[in-house]
């Protein structure tokens, strides 16, 4: 019953994933492109924890860590490109 | 031209390093029989280091932490190959490695091995070359 539940559930996040892709590459401007992708690290963390529940194993936790960290750091430096146009500046003007 | 405020980039960058922190020396340690070691370890170490040059700029970031990055590197390379010559002096093949173990007061039995060293210049020698080239990638522009 459960596996059921879960397997239902990891389907419904790959077809949210294709949709969230979709907008990756008809988005109208780049900040719909750089949500649609911090959309799809959320995605791929939910399945993650989905699947580690899944298998019964505690092994996926760190990539859980891992990859909330690394999306967090991508979205951070997108939206510095885009309100900056640089990312890492030599010298704030205060 | 409009002053942008950064205030909650950085406030937040403030709490967020140290978990990231905690996060890599965690990875580095459980590198023995779960997912981890040195590798993943330095790259999640980098990770830290870019998030503050992302939140802050490369002026106060060399006065906080003055590092020559180029020269950890070096240094986690040269740590390598010293243990990987010291199986050598106990006639060993090279990069042999040995474990020990002992028992602490209230903590139990605890294993050292020299792979630990090992990892620790694989994580520095990581550390140096991921951030010496997003520095002098950064530069340039």
């Amino acid at each position: 019953m459960i596996k059921t539940i879960l397997i239902i559930s990891l389907i419904l996040f790959g077809i949210s994933i294709f949709i969230t892709f979709y907008r990756i590459i008809a988005g109208p401007t780049f900040p719909d492109r750089v949500l649609a992708m911090d959309v799809i690290g959320v995605n791929l963390i939910s399945t993650i924890a989905i699947v580690s529940v899944l298998f019964q194993t505690r092994a996926f936790f760190d990539v859980i860590l891992v990859l909330g960290i690394l999306s967090f750091l991508s979205t951070i430096s997108f939206s510095k490109f885009i309100e900056r146009g640089v990312i890492i500046e030599r010298k704030r003007d205060i | 031209m409009l002053k942008i405020n950064e205030v909650i980039l950085q406030t937040v960058t403030k709490v967020v390093v140290f978990i990231i922190l905690t996060l890599a020396i965690y990875l580095f340690f459980s590198g023995h029989n779960a997912p981890g070691g040195g590798f993943i370890g330095g790259l999640v170490l980098a990770s830290s280091f870019v998030l503050m040059l992302l939140a802050y700029d490369m002026e106060t970031i060399r006065k906080g932490l003055p590092l020559d990055f180029k020269l950890v590197g070096a240094s986690g390379a040269l740590i390598v190959v010293l243990t990987g010559l010291g199986a050598i002096v106990f006639g060993e093949p090279f990069l042999k490695q040995a474990i020990f173990s002992f028992s602490l007061p209230l903590y139990g039995r605890v294993e050292f091995s020299t792979v630990t060293l090992f990892e620790a210049g694989v994580a520095l020698a990581v550390v140096g070359v991921v951030v010496t080239i997003i520095l002098s990638i950064a530069e340039d522009v």
